[in-house]
């Protein structure tokens, strides 16, 4: 019998630890399949995060690293300016890029440094359970914002592909999402094309992955990314922020 | 006859460093120790290796992590507030079992403190600095020469052991002028199976991690880690001992303060006063054995230091409170005067400490 569908190569057997319909696994699988389509797997070194998705490098096949929380980048360029023929990704959610990290993030960017970071933003810190992130919305519950999130108090939540798209360095900045079949397979080219930047020595790749957490949103995965769509993607338009080569292949809308 | 060059103490470790095989540098400005980075941005583009200015301290020792994770011999420097920001940076990289090479050339705190030389990041250097338990190799070099020297000695200590090799110098050494050679250490190479490399579809992925949610395994490695730290106390102690022999009085000092330390020895020597020197040049691992002897011979110590009293609970430990331990220190930027250690060898001497 022919095989029509399988795991893809580049992760391990290792099971998901993540929540019941949290789309993590979605996004483990698109860069996955955009690893097994360059055949670069072997040359790819992974940078996980501090968050959910800091058991990452049990996931990935190819050689792994867990970077302090919001060091990811800087611990990426560590390697790539070792390495430089080596294919180096972060995976990093909102608290870790957009708020511990940022300095490390805006830096990478400015100097073009020639990574590709999957930016996962579903508007909540996950693995400590449920608190405001810099990308948390207003008026939005969490634990730590539990009167709704008060932008006068806290203020607002940023975006991360617009500020990042005011430099000069980035090659690619895009947003995408992983809520509807029509989006996931947009995220996957995105995806594709900000490693393909980076074996082209093109420099910095951004992709900020609109996502959900239906655990500590308390809602049912279906609700979950009926929210992405209700009051997400308004605030978070998606698209192509910045592509210095021009191309406008990866639509991402 | 290896060639003799002028060198400043900073530029001594960056030239050093280059010689022990380093190709990357990351750092963050901060006086007094700037003269490394910019020896660096000079040196390592002709090199093939890289420089590159971080944004931050915290990036720079994350730089310095992924680096040594990819197998290369790879350093930061750094002064004392700087230090404290690495401070997570140099926990992981215990935590995690990779090699690294870190320069501490102090100045006075706390807080901002000053910019003038100081040894007050002893506790900091030898006892910790980041959370969690770990150890790190800590050089504490007297000349320009054992800047150069001890330099290319951390890079080896930190490839053998997958750890940190810290230097911890004063803005004194690093800004003085001295005549020094290259040529007196050897360059030690080790395999690093467990770098990052890329699989190349050859082998499983490596990983390099500090994360253990199971407490056993955690633990396990705690003392896995411990184990190899024992070996390094075992073997890689230094120390000198100067005028020990029939010694009565025995100074301890490290760094600057032994150089200040010894004229008031030999000082003390001509009044007929029986004063030695014991110089730590590994701060850790501690030279207790040799502190242990000598408390069997002479009848006090004076601890000689440029904090308020740092190193000497270490020599109190070593020779157990046997014999009285005097401080004479100067801080946040002074430094005492020859004359101020006679005083003290003269004080300790008459029993009065």
């Amino acid at each position: 019998m022919a095989i029509v569908f399988q795991k893809p190569r580049a992760l391990t057997d290792a099971a998901f630890h993540y929540c019941p319909g949290c789309p993590h696994g979605i996004i483990h699988r698109l860069v996955a399949e955009a690893i097994d389509s360059l055949g670069i797997e072997g040359e790819t070194i992974g940078v996980a995060p501090v968050g959910c998705a800091v058991m990452a490098y049990d996931y990935f096949a190819c050689d792994m690293i867990e970077a302090a929380h919001g060091r990811a980048p800087a611990t990426a360029t560590g390697i790539k300016r070792c390495r430089p023929d080596s294919i180096v990704f972060t995976y990093q959610g909102d608290g870790d890029l957009a708020s511990i990290g940022m300095a490390e993030t805006v830096h990478a960017a400015a100097r073009n440094e020639n990574i590709t970071v999957i930016f996962v933003n579903n508007a909540i810190y996950g693995m400590t359970g449920g608190q405001m992130a810099p990308t948390s919305l207003p008026g939005q519950v969490t634990q730590t914002s539990p009167y709704g999130r008060d932008v006068n108090h806290c203020g607002w939540p940023i975006r991360v592909c617009e500020l990042l798209a005011t430099l000069e360095g980035p090659e690619y900045v895009a947003r995408v999402a992983v809520n509807s079949v029509k989006n996931v397979k947009a995220a996957g080219k995105a995806i594709r094309k900000a490693f393909q930047n980076q074996i082209d020595k093109k420099g910095f790749s951004l992709i900020e992955v609109v996502s959900a957490c239906p655990t500590n949103w308390g809602m049912t995965p279906q609700k979950a990314l009926e929210w992405v769509e209700s009051d997400m993607l308004p605030y978070y338009p998606l698209g192509v922020y910045k592509d210095r080569s021009g191309a406008k292949e990866a639509d991402a809308t | 006859m290896a060639e003799r060059v002028l060198m400043k103490g900073n530029e001594a470790i960056a030239e050093a460093a280059i010689r022990a095989g380093c190709r990357h540098y990351f750092g963050y400005p901060i006086t007094p120790q700037t003269e490394v980075a910019a020896y660096m941005a000079k040196k390592m583009p002709k090199i093939g290796g890289v420089f590159l200015q971080a944004e931050s301290e915290i990036a720079s020792i994350n730089m310095v992590y992924g680096a040594a994770a990819a197998g290369m011999r790879v350093m930061t420097s750094s002064s004392s507030p700087g230090i404290s920001l690495k401070s997570e940076g140099l926990s992981y990289i215990a935590g995690s079992d990779v090699p690294a090479f870190v320069v501490n050339v102090q100045r006075g705190g706390p807080g901002l403190g000053g910019i003038q030389p100081s040894q007050s990041d002893y506790f900091q250097a030898t006892k910790g600095g980041g959370h969690g338990d770990y150890r790190m190799i800590v050089l504490a070099p007297a000349s320009v020469q054992e800047m150069a020297s001890l330099t290319v000695k951390g890079f080896n200590l930190a490839d053998k052991y997958r750890m940190t090799a810290m230097i911890l110098a004063d803005g004194t050494i690093g800004q003085m002028m001295e005549p020094i050679t290259f040529e007196d250490a050897e360059v030690e190479t080790y395999d690093k199976p467990w770098a990052l490399t890329g699989t190349k579809m050859q082998r499983p992925h490596n990983i390099v991690n500090s994360l253990y949610l199971k407490a056993d395994e955690l633990e396990r490695k705690n003392f896995e880690r411990y184990e190899r730290y024992k070996v390094v106390e075992e073997n890689e102690v230094m120390y000198e001992a100067y005028m020990m022999e029939d010694a009565e009085i025995c100074v301890t000092a490290f760094g600057i303060a032994a150089r200040v330390a010894k004229n008031a020895v030999v000082s003390a020597r001509r009044e007929g006063v029986k004063a030695g020197l014991i110089r730590p040049i590994t701060l850790w691992p501690f030279p207790a054995q040799a502190l242990r002897r000598a408390a069997e011979q002479v009848k006090s110590f004076v601890c000689v230091e440029l904090n308020m009293g740092q190193m000497i609970e270490d020599v109190r430990l070593a020779i157990e409170c046997t014999r009285p331990v005097s401080l004479c220190n100067r801080t946040g930027g002074m430094i005492p005067s020859p004359d101020q250690v006679l005083s003290a060898i003269r004080a300790a001497q008459k029993g009065v400490n």
